[in-house]
């Protein structure tokens, strides 16, 4: 498999009141094309900086300050250094070719929109072009079918529609579309975009499995409950068809029940669209149930890059065993970390795990261990190794 | 005597206000007629999902919210358990019921009775991050209980202060500080301290770990199993997590939509689920094992709103057993094994 | 939530907030030192009242026995406005710190107990905020005796139902937060939660809004002296000394600023005192945000 998605070498620092807290160190990591990576890590493990980072979206006081993010598209020619981006660029691949669904699904949705207008917000910032292609054609049927003397009235105004909605599918730029995009009455005579984007808006909720999908896209975020948000949310997410979905803990807050549903439709996500998608979560039984791959974090670096089988059947790192081990089972004693996380402001020297892990040498303090390949497509990062 | 615990026929119900005179025109059911009885010792375990009614039957069990019907008897004997059912059969309102009720029955107390309740019953709220007032030193949130009931004061309380803090792991130089100085862990062990203040027989417990990550979890969870042999305490345990209850629960009660569907040891009930939504839970909750994915039974649908409870068996409409029976009228509790109780026209 | 080095920290970085600050600071010296700046002359009485140098009605110019020159009845316009300050602090400490602790009384038992309670203080505070405020403050003055402790009271009358309304609000919102239950189950009564916990949480809009009212509160007591319904004649208040230069505010046409010191330089403190509260409010509530507060 290819890679999509090349992280190098990728540092982020924030500089707070307190101190800098280095929240990813160093990190390289790759997303391959059509798999479906997991994250896992606690709290302070750099996860949700790393899915940030790829989006350019760090909030103050954090600075991306060095590394490489390469972003292997499809479509257009090879490979986009996205830290080098501009800024108008990048919003062109944020919800386009690369999407978020956050944690939260409420805090995603807009209270005063309703459903139906955000999701097709997406499409119209995104895919003008495919949406004028799609009224022209409307239009042209209506000139080709239209008998009577109503539809010879309005003919002309018919030609007229037709031939703007071809501009605006072929060309983009073109000033009479844009020009009447931004005067406010004559803003209304594109509104067969906005019916064009409504139907697409309709699709994409019946393809994540929402029931009554025209009725629901009329409602607003606060009449839906939290399962359905979450679906809404993956629907603005893959409105476009994006190539790498990253799902932050979308899971979360969702009861277990309703989580079992949207892991099935991740699941299918993966199957019938041939996306990637970078999945964060801090539970390795949610891990299991959807991930190829998986990427173990601890304070913002990484310990272990292995298949999910592989994570379970032989874990390497420490702390993976140390977190499969915390995980509660029945009829097994909880084995705890001792310890706390390492602090944010001032982490252990060397491996930043080395203060809690039973099997540390003296080196571990000094220097930090790399990341080594030791066995197929199995990665670690410590000095056992 | 051996019942610490005993729920009879609890209900409570929000009522939902409308219109201009704000009258009364529905109710959530949060609770809808909950019995069952906690062991002396006993770690009950309550799980169900968002809406079920776990909290709100936590809360109405330690008093934070008075039940609209039905009984709560902490540390009653039989005799006046008894009494009170004979005299309610016979159906008069007497004085005498009136009386024993407030003698015995927890949801009838008020004043002076709740306060003395408060020394032996605690709750430990969900989310750390809210549960501890943010201006207070944290010995003084220790220590609050201990001057509310005029327990110990002066330097035996610090004393006693200093102890609980580090009974929960947390040391005495740390004293001074406030609690948004320390993590979701250790201001969960804040809130355990001060729950252990006035030596409590009863704890419950509302979702305590689930605001924190894994490896802090297995450590809070070691720490309340080690403090519920030192202190023979009982604990109600209400927990999403069916792991987390299987792992560490003397015995589990299932609910949905303010009701218990079924009640049973945790080995009994997470193998062998004799109810439809008891049996999905199970089925629906990933372990991290790649091995067994198998047999997954998702469960269609939403869950309903308590404000608007499906008739007859609450569960029906998602059940795949269901039957017009199910429709016209509600199961009631009914013993399927030694110590197993399941609510359903047709368990599995 | 912050410390208080934290906050000093914070209040001293703002530059607005440090210009309060020192606002304020200069003040309180005058005000401290007010017998040391402007001395009562022997044998005068009541310091309060402003020496006259005369009866003639034209304000003079300054001189070097009159800093800041003479009002209408020559009234000593430096001693005016020095013992002015003190004047002025003591109506807008007192005014607001009597509102506040009115405010958090009725405002919490009508937040925290809710039902009929809340109706009735509520009502009650309707009733006052009905009235439009400085014609009510007007409309007490003039039945009372005329004096800056009937201006203050009158103030009081016409501010509390803002700050009981202020405090409810907030004490509703803290109301539901977990530690409040918390310390209901641990067995506290309604006192002392209120007090120990929801009123320490809820404080702030009110510290905040209480700040900045204090330079309101001196400027309302000044335009009710300015219309005659305050101070006695001849007490040392900035408002006072603006209504006497009522008629001089224009000179004769042909040297029209003549007479500028006799409102401009009353004006002026007023104007800075103000200004001093309102920016120590603006840094109150920058601080306070709770958005604002660590990074």
């Amino acid at each position: 498999m290819e890679d999509l998605i090349r992280i190098k070498d990728l540092t982020v620092r924030f500089y707070t009141y307190e101190g800098v807290v280095h929240a990813i160190d160093d990190l390289d990591l790759d997303i391959r094309q059509g798999e479906t990576l997991g994250i896992v890590g606690e709290t302070g493990s750099g996860k949700s900086m790393t899915a940030l980072a790829i989006l350019r979206l760090i909030p103050y006081p954090g600075k991306i300050e060095s590394g490489s993010i390469v972003f292997c598209d499809k479509d257009s020619s090879g490979e986009l250094e996205l830290l080098k981006l501009r800024e108008d660029k990048m919003r062109a691949i944020r919800g386009n070719k690369i999407s978020m669904v956050f944690q939260e699904p409420g805090a995603a949705l807009n209270p005063v929109y309703t459903i139906g207008d955000q999701i097709s917000e997406v499409y119209l910032l995104h895919r003008r072009q495919e949406l004028g292609c799609r009224a022209r054609d409307r239009v042209d049927s209506l000139l080709s079918d239209g008998n009577g003397l109503a539809a010879g009235l309005k003919r002309p105004f018919w030609r007229w529609q037709s031939r703007l909605y071809s501009k605006i599918a072929e060309e983009p730029r073109a000033v009479e579309p844009r020009l009447l995009n931004r005067t406010p009455l004559f803003r209304r005579l594109l509104w067969r975009l906005r019916d064009e984007a409504s139907r697409l808006t309709v699709n994409m909720l019946k393809d994540v499995e929402i029931p009554d999908p025209v009725r629901v896209a009329a409602e607003y975020p606060h009449e839906l409950s939290g399962g359905m948000k979450q679906r809404a949310v993956i629907a603005m997410a893959l409105a476009c068809s994006p190539e790498l979905l990253i799902a932050d803990e979308p899971t979360t807050s969702l009861d277990v029940t309703i989580q079992a549903q949207m892991l099935e439709l991740f699941r299918r996500i993966k199957v019938d669209r041939g996306a990637s998608v970078l999945f964060i979560t801090h539970n390795l039984g949610v891990a299991s149930e959807v991930c190829d791959r998986v990427a173990v974090m601890y304070a913002g670096r990484l310990c272990e890059v292995c298949t999910i089988e592989e994570l379970f059947l032989h874990p390497l790192h420490p702390y993976t065993r140390a977190l499969l081990d915390a995980v509660p089972m029945p009829g097994k004693e909880l084995q705890t970390i001792p310890g706390a996380l390492a602090d944010a402001l001032n982490p252990p020297p060397g491996c930043r795990f080395h203060p809690r892990c039973p099997s540390a040498t003296p080196l571990c303090q000094q220097e930090r261990p790399k990341l080594k390949l030791v066995g197929k497509d199995h990665m670690v990062a410590c000095y056992l190794y | 005597m051996n019942t610490l615990v005993d729920i009879r026929g609890l209900k409570k119900h929000f009522p939902i206000v409308g219109g201009v005179f704000r009258r009364p025109v529905g109710a959530v059911k949060a609770v809808d007629g909950v019995s069952l009885a906690i062991k002396r010792g006993q770690w009950f375990g309550l799980v169900g999902e968002s809406g079920c009614g776990k909290t709100t039957l936590a809360k109405t069990v330690v008093r934070l919210t008075k039940p609209t019907s039905g009984h709560v008897y902490f540390d009653i004997p039989d005799a006046p358990k008894a009494q009170i059912e004979a005299l309610e059969s016979l159906g008069k309102n007497s004085g005498e019921l009136t009386s024993l009720l407030k003698e015995n029955d927890l949801a009838t107390f008020s004043g002076a009775r709740v306060r003395l309740f408060r020394r032996r019953a605690q709750l430990v709220h969900q989310d750390p991050f809210t549960s501890l007032d943010p201006r207070m030193k944290i010995k003084n949130i220790v220590a609050e209980p201990l001057i509310i009931h005029r327990v110990l004061s002066g330097q035996a309380q610090q004393t006693a202060v200093k102890e609980l803090l580090g009974r929960v792991g947390l040391s005495a130089g740390q004293l001074e500080r406030y609690p948004h100085q320390f993590s979701g862990g250790q201001r969960q062990r804040i809130a355990v301290a001060r729950a252990l203040a006035t030596k409590p027989e009863f704890i419950a417990f509302d979702e305590p770990t689930s605001a924190l990550d894994v490896s802090v979890q297995a450590q809070i969870l070691n720490l309340l199993k080690d403090l519920k042999k030192e202190f023979g305490l009982t604990y109600l345990y209400i927990t999403h997590e069916l792991l987390i209850a299987e792992s560490v629960c003397d015995y589990i009660a299932v609910m949905y939509l303010g009701k218990v569907v079924e009640m049973g040891r945790p080995e009994e009930v997470f193998h062998t689920p004799r109810h439809p939504y008891a049996q999905s839970l199970v089925a629906a909750t990933p372990v991290p094992d790649p091995k067994r994915r198998v047999g997954r039974i998702v469960l269609p649908g939403e869950v309903p709103s308590p404000s608007n409870p499906p008739p007859g068996c609450a569960f029906h409409p998602r059940c795949s057993q269901a039957t017009n029976e199910c429709h016209e009228s509600a199961p009631a509790l009914e013993r399927v094994g030694d110590d197993h109780y399941v609510a359903c026209f047709h368990p599995l | 939530m912050t410390g208080w080095k934290f906050m000093v920290r914070q209040l001293a970085r703002n530059p607005l907030s440090l210009a309060g600050i020192i606002i304020i600071f200069i003040f309180a010296i005058i005000a401290i030192f007010a017998p040391l700046i402007a001395p009562t002359p022997a044998g005068h009485g009541d310091p309060y009242l402003i020496p006259r140098d005369g009866y003639w009605a034209t304000p003079q110019l300054p001189s070097e026995e009159h800093p800041f020159g003479t009002t209408e009845g020559q009234y000593d316009i430096f001693y005016g406005v020095i013992w002015g300050t003190r004047s002025a602090f003591r109506v807008g400490l007192v005014v607001i710190g009597i509102v506040v602790v009115i405010g958090i009384i009725l405002g919490s038992l009508a937040g925290y107990l809710g039902g009929v309670i809340d109706e009735v203080i509520m009502r009650i505070t309707d009733i006052f905020l009905a009235f439009p405020a400085l014609i009510l403050a007007m409309a007490i003055v003039t039945v009372m005796e005329p004096s800056l402790t009937s201006i203050m009271i009158a103030l009081i009358v016409v501010s509390w139902p803002s700050y009981a309304r202020l405090i409810r609000g907030d004490i509703l919102q803290v109301r539901e937060e977990d530690y409040i239950e918390a310390s209901r189950g641990l067995g506290a009564s309604n006192a002392r939660v209120i007090i120990r916990h929801a009123l320490p949480n809820a404080i702030y809009p009110t510290v905040i809004m209480a700040s900045l009212d204090i330079g309101a509160v001196v400027l309302s007591a000044a335009a009710l002296s300015f219309l005659g319904l305050g101070a006695p004649e001849g007490y040392a208040d900035w408002g006072q000394l603006t209504s006497f230069a009522r008629n001089w505010i224009v000179g004769p046409s042909a040297d029209p600023l003549r007479y500028w010191f006799a409102v401009t330089i009353p004006g002026l403190f007023i104007l800075f005192f103000v200004l001093g509260w309102n920016l120590l409010g603006d840094a109150f509530r920058d601080i306070f945000d709770p958005r604002l507060a660590r990074r």
